[in-house]
């Protein structure tokens, strides 16, 4: 049904009836979403009333009143809502603004047909009005627009990005520099083209094999060292900063802290027959290897290590023969002079690729017909060619100088096992024999010895001088003794029994009364004679297997350690406990003396301390 | 060439070396004994960072270079080689 609206009066609009009757003409329809609602509701009144009120206006303007100072409702609202407004553009005759006008056309202007003021003049004027009016234009044709256009293929585009540091900049100038120097070089050589062409197929080869990994060759080294370094962190750490301090407690002696040890797997049979120092690179040394027993004689080997990498050598030489004896050159580093058990002697050079000694001496040039104890380099001869000294059990020495071809010399016949030369004294040299006696030679003198000294009752194994004092040398042997003799002088000033056979003994490079030896029991004994004339300060075993014999013992020159080689192909390297390496106290005041004349001063007390009681007795 | 291989087959076998990779001039890694995606993964990303540690140490001294970068982690040690346009990387755990 629907609601019956009852409509305000005012506004006189029909109400009630006419609504009645319509709403009986038609049916009801009742649309599908009709509202709802109860009987009650239907019956509901609602009034709905016409006002004259704008509904748009506001109801509640409220104007600040400065003279109350306060908020004020305004009551009268303007309740007009404008719709339409159009300007007319009529004057009122009797207005200001058309009696100006008048004023305006009379004076002049009287074009104007339709004005006022010329319609009243004239009889009968044109009736024309703004209605009536048309307006002609003409236009021409216009073409039609069509619109064309080509388009050209876009330039290819690449996104580049580069930065600019100072190394880019600095590269592009070297490259300039080194393009310039390539042209001059061009224009001062004319190549032929067939050489071009052939190296440059051979450029073009390599590229193809590509990814080739000699280019990481450099890195890969320098790797292994660093994984090695990472395993053995903690010798690494010990090696530079170790100190025991335990030595302070422990009187006078001293303690060797095992370090790195070094293994090739090739040459587990053989056993350490010599050990040499890099002067130079003096984490590198040279050992060599083969076998002291006549019997099993086989081959041998030359292997270098360097402290940066214990497990596996920088350079590797196999020999046909056992080595006996090596030297590395003092000044040219890479030169090696090599000792064989069949009497060769060779000389390798480092830099050279290849596995075979530079030079070797065969039969025709004279090598030795029994084993070479020891090799010693010399200093270059006056024609600034290398030479060295060989010294083997046939008895002879040989000076060999490296020509293009190998000469020699000799000297008289003893059974010689071992040599050394004088630092300062060039010519002068010490030989050891199997017999134990001890000869000092010259080099000007090749017929006869200077003197002799019955040193020991064994084969000597080891004769050094001091490298401090011009005046001492030193010697080991297989009866067990060590002995320090003044070269002046026939008998030993010190004498050591070690309870073993002494394979090898050695002065310290930092201290003149420092030396070290070692026996085949698998001990390293270290003697300090300013501390302790009669005992040695450190005595330890070094070695795992009790079996094992230590053959040879070298200080490096300018670290702290020693390395120890076995006869079971194994070296190890040990580090010196402070006890072990004193230098002499300063006294109070005074300011420490540095240098060799302190280290000779130092032997020279000892020294005269023995021979006065001598001087005594005599 | 053979004794680079030897090399590279040392370290590997070498104690607490968790994978060895060389990477070429492309970012390819060309040998690993790593699983592919993992040595991929190490390639892309140490490529950069060595570019970046390439690019300071030149900066400050355009006649030094850089030798090696080592990245010391929790777990292990990483270190980058860049030589010649191709990188080096080797893991290692060293306190195995």
């Amino acid at each position: 049904k629907v609601p019956k609206p009852t409509k305000d009066e005012e506004e006189g609009v029909d109400t009630g009836d006419g609504w009645d009757e319509w709403s009986h003409g038609k049916a009801l329809t009742k649309p599908a979403d009709q509202l709802e609602l109860t009987e009650a509701e239907l019956k509901e009144e609602i009034t709905r009333i016409l006002t004259a009120n704008n509904p748009h206006a506001p109801q509640n303007i409220v104007r600040y009143s400065f003279k109350e100072r306060s908020y004020k409702p305004t009551s009268v609202v303007d309740q007009m809502a404008v719709h339409f407004v159009l300007e007319g553009s009529l004057l009122h005759q009797d207005s200001d603004e058309a009696r100006r006008l008048r004023a305006k056309e009379e004076c002049g202007l009287q074009d104007r047909p339709d004005s006022v003021a010329s319609k009243t003049d004239k009889k009968e004027p044109k009736l024309t009005n703004q209605f009536n009016f048309s307006e002609r234009a003409s236009q021409t044709l216009n073409n039609p627009l069509r619109e064309r256009s080509c388009q050209t293929e876009p330039p290819p585009r690449s996104i580049f990005s580069a930065t600019a540091n100072q190394w880019e900049i600095y590269d592009v100038y070297v490259e300039e520099l080194q393009k310039q120097e390539k042209n001059k070089e061009k224009q001062k050589a004319i190549p032929s083209k067939k050489d071009n062409e052939k190296s440059k197929k051979k450029m073009m080869l390599m590229e193809t094999q590509g990814d080739d990994f000699t280019k990481v060759g450099k890195a890969s080294k320098i790797f292994e060292r660093m994984v090695n370094q990472n395993t053995f962190d903690d010798i690494a750490q010990d090696f530079k900063y170790f100190e025991d301090a335990s030595d302070e407690f422990r009187d006078q002696e001293g303690t060797l802290l095992p370090l790195w040890k070094f293994q090739y797997d090739k040459a587990k049979r053989l056993s350490v027959t010599a050990l040499c120092w890099n002067n130079k690179y003096q984490d590198l040394f040279a050992v060599g290897m083969g076998s002291y027993d006549f019997s099993k004689q086989g081959r041998g080997m030359l292997v270098f290590y360097s402290l940066k990498n214990s497990a596996f050598p920088e350079y590797i030489y196999p020999t046909n023969s056992g080595v006996l004896c090596l030297h590395i050159h003092e000044q040219h580093s890479h030169l090696i002079a090599v000792g064989f058990y069949d009497g060769c002697v060779a000389v390798y050079n480092l830099k050279e690729e290849g596995l075979e000694p530079v030079y070797k001496s065969t039969a025709k040039t004279g090598k030795h017909t029994d084993p070479v104890w020891q090799v010693r380099w010399q200093n270059d001869d006056m024609d600034n060619n290398h030479n060295f000294y060989s010294v083997s059990s046939d008895g002879r020495v040989v000076s060999w100088t490296l020509v293009k071809v190998m000469l020699d010399a000799s000297c008289p016949q003893l059974v010689v096992q071992r040599l050394t030369f004088h630092k300062q004294i060039d010519y002068l040299f010490l030989v050891g024999t199997e017999e134990g006696k001890i000869h000092k030679c010259s080099k000007t003198y090749s017929s006869q010895f200077l003197e002799t000294y019955n040193a020991h009752s064994m084969a000597v194994d080891a004769v050094k001088w001091n490298p401090f004092h011009p005046k001492v040398f030193i010697s080991c042997s297989s009866d067990w003794t060590v002995k320090i003799w003044d070269h002046t002088i026939n008998t030993p000033m010190f004498t050591f029994d070690l309870n073993a056979a002494v394979g090898d003994v050695s002065w310290s490079p930092y201290s003149s009364t420092v030396f070290a030896a070692v026996t085949t029991d698998g001990t390293v004994h270290v003697f300090d004679l300013n501390i302790n004339k009669y005992e040695a300060i450190c005595q330890q075993s070094v070695v795992a297997k009790k079996k094992t014999k230590l053959t040879h013992i070298e200080f490096n020159p300018i670290y702290p350690i020693i390395i120890v080689g076995d006869d079971r192909g194994y070296v190890t390297s040990l580090k010196l406990s402070p006890n072990l390496r004193k230098k002499p106290k300063a006294k109070k005041g005074q300011e420490l003396p540095k240098g060799p004349e302190v280290e000779i001063a130092k032997m020279e007390k000892l020294l005269s301390l023995l021979r006065e009681p001598e001087q005594n007795a005599v | 060439m053979a004794e680079v291989e030897e090399t590279l087959k040392r370290i590997e076998a070498h104690k607490g070396v968790i994978g060895t990779i060389v990477v070429n001039a492309e970012g390819i890694p060309i040998r690993t004994n790593l699983d592919n995606s993992t040595a991929v993964q190490y390639a892309g990303l140490l490529r950069h960072l060595t570019m970046l540690a390439r690019s300071t140490v030149r900066d400050i001294d355009p006649q030094n270079d850089l030798i090696v970068l080592r990245i010391r982690t929790k777990k292990y040690e990483i270190m980058v080689a860049p030589e010649n346009g191709f990188l080096l990387i080797v893991i290692q755990n060293p306190c195995e």
